[in-house]
């Protein structure tokens, strides 16, 4: 069934902040949308005490003889004083309990998606679950003798290859397990090569822009890093009369995004990593948007010394609810030496681990990280070919061309700041500041009334919000036309509501899994128990917690 | 039972939709009813007040007559306290100061007002520091950062506020800007004062820059700290006005003149409140052996058209400037500041092309602790 097939009459009856255009304007609009709602109760209030969902057989006679009381087999200091306070409750009542959860949960399987800009959502194609899932690749044990996994090695060499080859840089370790990580890896070894070069304490300071991904700035502050921040000009990016205000003697490297979550290619990046070579720092490349450029310009080629891919992003290998990732780690041969240990490395007859780098900066990650999410890219990568990679590019660029049309010509309220008549590429970072001026409806009410149409996926921006009110989606290649319209439409349909019913859209949403929270204690810092220990810190109990504990 | 105190300016933004760029002074106000101007501040403070309604049986909520409040309660169903009298024949700048007075007197919780600038600052003249205070934005120029993003977003505050559900209170800016250089495309602004607003970034600085990071209060805390940390013995340094500079002094537990500028050295303060008199007299006594330069001028830029020079802070005089070197004046902003400037530049009007020129160009910001940024000063 397409989307074509649903709700062709409108919508239902009553449905609210009907569009005043009739049957043929609501083609693509889900009006009719309630998601489940069981208002379910925590499983720690079901069940009843006693209540088993497994009751382990006896132990056998002659087991019991032969090694005694396994409770004894314990070592003392091991064992808990008191039972951990586990729900007591059969199996049907867990499994009802966590259905009701997961049909209130709306996954990437059952929304469009596309809304969700700089994550990279596309089809994760099921086939290969069955590759990552399978014994052969579930059952691994990383401390199996070399000779005995030359199956995975052989993959994961293979695989680097293609991520050198796209970046064209040389060497790769798929240690890292997040994108966020794979920059502080990145970050972690412009450091060690400074060192290495006697200028690890006078190399003090990473530049970056304010549109660069949050980990680009994060990470190296993490590792002690002055940062130094550059800010755009009209065109959406910085300068390089600016880039080289920042430049000096003490200079580590530049950590950038290119292009930035506005969408926008910065086309003079060659001549800013040459003007960082020229005081002595390093340039590392943020990737995790190389989906607008796959296959069309590299790393290398824009001058880049280390890169990063997110596997779990551009080459689908599913994400979110922090599942796990794949920061891709790609470096100049002369880097290799500080990449994580240990590498995986081909002889030409067999594949082996290679942990003889005495200048790396360690581990990142326990082992050779999340293979299953390399396994994945893999087979992906192999069922496209070098052409099918730049077609996904390609694909991805029309998209979001066609998305960006529709939604720039149809939607009121909507503006696209910087250089709004420059193309971009996988993505766009648009505005409802105007909306929010003339309505009262911000970005964050737009992303709470969607849900009433049966997507939940929308994503404003990184923080500092530079965009007043922004909205960033990103169809990836995987979406139909008929999906970005479906998308379009219901963008549209909330932006006129803004205009015509904004109290319809400011207490959305009314057809979710819950009513809209009140998220103003979220400001008051001091209210807010983020961790164990500031519950500790404040003196916080829970009412059957023990005065003393 | 909590208190509200309500003030509407009436005649706000009359003369924004006939072209006049504002509303201040009679002669405006007579010009935009001759060109069919109608008030459209009653109307948007009705609809922030609507949202109050769920508060009804614990509110009091004090007032003035007619159209400066009663009138907008009454349609927005609730039964104000009427305070005071108008005359007939129009309100003025003299009831709204007088009507913040009578209900500063009466102790309310906090006080809502329907305006614009020249509206903020009428309220900040009276009630300073002593009660929160949070705009309906109804004005021409709402550039001063009291005001909720739209007047539903001011009710929706002022009710969490009420309620108790938001505590916390921020200091926030009342910009001056001088009207009839606006008419003439020309964006004069200066700090006039600070006002306590119920902190909530999403409904007070919707449509301006705003992120749920570190908190500006936190933020101006680590730029304090970096200032202080580099500061060398002997050198005079000139704070000057606006609330991240105020982080240095508190930061070094001094006094402050929001508006005015300090000078401290080896960590006490030497002068308060300085004039270019002043700080000419300073500069002459200070050492002249002393490497470099003896003196450096901290400066942040005015929120909204970020000038570092020329406005609210003419002490800071070219003489003064090039006395202490154009090398030696260090620019501290919070990244909220910079990411509310237009195109994120900062602006110079010494009143000197010379001094002008060798500020402008590329420059570095304190922005944190171990965070600096790159603006362009035009």
């Amino acid at each position: 069934m397409s989307t074509r097939d649903i709700d062709q009459t409108g919508g239902g009856s009553g449905a609210p902040g009907a569009a005043p255009g009739g049957a043929a304007e609501n083609r693509y609009l889900r009006e009719g949308f309630h998601a489940a709602r069981w208002q379910e109760p925590v499983i720690m209030e079901q069940g009843s005490p006693g209540e088993r969902g497994v009751i382990p057989p006896p132990l056998e006679t002659g087991i019991r003889a032969a090694v005694g009381d396994p409770a004894a087999l314990i070592p003392p200091e091991l064992l808990r004083a008191t039972p951990p306070a586990l729900p007591e409750i059969a199996q049907p009542q867990v499994l009802r309990h966590f259905m009701r959860l997961s049909q209130m949960t709306m996954g990437t399987d059952v929304n469009i998606d596309l809304g969700l800009g700089t994550c990279t959502m596309k089809y994760s194609p099921k086939v290969n679950e069955f590759l990552a899932r399978s014994p052969k690749m579930a059952d691994l044990h990383p401390w199996q003798p070399e000779e005995t996994v030359q199956g995975i090695l052989e993959i994961a060499h293979r695989f680097g290859r293609m991520c050198c080859e796209i970046s064209g840089l040389d060497a790769v370790s798929f240690q890292p397990a997040s994108g966020a990580q794979g920059i502080f890896t990145n970050a972690s070894i412009i450091r060690a090569y400074h060192e290495a070069n006697g200028e690890g304490d006078t190399r003090d300071e990473i530049i970056t822009t304010i549109f660069s991904h949050p980990a680009d700035s994060a990470t190296p502050a993490v590792l002690g890093y002055k940062l130094i921040v550059l800010y755009p000009d009209e065109t959406g990016y910085p300068n390089l009369e600016q880039l080289k205000a920042a430049l000096s003697e003490r200079t580590a490297g530049l950590l950038i995004t290119n292009p930035e979550d506005t969408g926008l290619y910065n086309p003079h990046i060659k001549e800013f990593t040459d003007a960082v070579h020229a005081v002595g720092g390093l340039c590392s490349y943020d990737q995790a948007n190389l989906n607008g450029i796959m296959g069309v310009a590299r790393a290398k080629e824009a001058g880049f010394d280390l890169c990063h891919f997110n596997l779990h992003k551009t080459f689908s290998s599913p994400h979110g609810s922090m599942g796990p990732g794949c920061g891709a780690v790609m470096v100049r041969q002369d880097l290799r030496r500080f990449l994580p240990r240990p590498l995986v490395e081909s002889d030409g007859l067999r594949f082996f681990l290679d942990d003889d780098l005495p200048e790396s900066i360690g581990k990142v990650r326990s082992f050779l990280g999340n293979l299953q999410v390399v396994m994945r890219a893999y087979a992906w990568v192999m069922s496209l070919g070098a052409e099918g990679l730049r077609q996904v590019s390609e694909t991805a660029v029309i998209n979001n061309r066609y998305l960006m049309k529709r939604l720039r010509e149809e939607v009121p309220g909507l503006d696209l700041p910087y250089s709004p008549d420059t193309g971009r590429l996988d993505e766009a970072r648009f505005s409802w500041g105007r909306l929010k001026e003339e309505t009262g409806i911000g970005t964050e009410d737009v992303e709470r009334r969607i849900l009433d149409y049966g997507v939940n996926n929308y994503f404003s921006s990184h923080e500092p919000f530079v965009v007043p009110e922004p909205f960033t989606p990103e169809p990836a290649e995987s979406y139909s036309r008929a999906d970005i319209d479906e998308y379009a439409e219901i963008i549209r349909r909330v932006a006129e509501e803004a205009y015509a019913e904004p109290d319809l859209v400011a207490t959305a949403p009314h057809k979710s899994s819950a009513p809209r929270m009140d998220e103003s204690p979220l400001h008051e810092i001091d209210k807010v128990v983020t961790t164990w220990r500031v519950w500790k810190r404040l003196g916080l109990q829970s009412p059957d917690t023990p005065a003393d504990v | 039972m909590v208190s509200l105190g309500f003030i509407v300016n009436p005649l706000a933004g009359i003369g924004g939709r006939v072209g006049l760029k504002g509303s201040d002074g009679e002669e405006t106000v007579r010009r935009a009813f001759e060109l069919g101007a109608v008030c459209l501040s009653p109307q948007r403070a009705f609809e922030a007040l609507v949202s109050l309604k769920p508060l009804e049986a614990d509110l009091e909520l004090l007032t003035y007559p007619g159209a400066m409040g009663e009138e907008e309660a009454l349609a927005a169903g609730l039964q104000p306290t009427v305070l005071g009298s108008i005359d007939a024949g129009g309100t003025s700048a003299a009831d709204t100061r007088r009507a913040a007075s009578e209900m500063l007197e009466l102790g309310v919780d906090l006080l809502l007002f329907a305006g614009g600038d020249g509206t903020a600052r009428d309220v900040y003249d009276i009630v300073g520091d002593r009660v929160p205070v949070l705009g309906i934005p109804t004005g021409c120029k709402i550039h001063s950062g009291v005001f909720a993003a739209h007047p539903r977003a001011a009710g929706e505050l002022a009710r969490l506020f009420l309620e108790g559900a938001v505590t916390r209170t921020n200091e926030l800016e009342v910009m001056d800007i001088d009207e009839e250089a606006f008419r003439h495309d020309e964006l004069r602004a200066r700090l006039y004062g600070v006002l306590r607003v119920p902190h909530e970034p999403r409904l007070t600085q919707g449509s301006k820059a705003v992120g749920r990071g570190l908190s500006e209060d936190a933020t101006v805390t680590s730029i304090a700290e970096r200032v202080v940390e580099d500061m060398r013995a002997g050198v005079l340094y000139l704070i000057g006005s606006g609330t991240t500079p105020r982080g240095i002094m508190q930061k070094l537990d001094l006094p402050n003149t929001l508006l005015g500028v300090d000078v401290v050295r080896d960590g006490l303060l030497i002068a308060a409140d300085a004039t270019e008199r002043d700080l000419l007299a300073l500069l002459d006594e200070a050492p002249t052996h002393h490497p470099g330069s003896p003196a450096e001028i901290v400066v942040t830029p005015v929120g909204g058209q970020g000038f570092i020079f020329g406005r609210g802070n003419q002490q800071l005089s070219p003489e003064v400037i090039r006395r202490v070197g154009v090398g030696n004046v260090r620019m501290i902003a919070t990244s909220t500041k910079l990411v509310g400037l237009p195109f994120h530049r900062m602006r110079v009007d010494t009143g000197d092309a010379d001094v002008d020129a060798a500020l402008r160009g590329y420059r570095r910001v304190v922005t944190g602790y171990r965070e600096s940024a790159v603006v362009e000063v035009v």
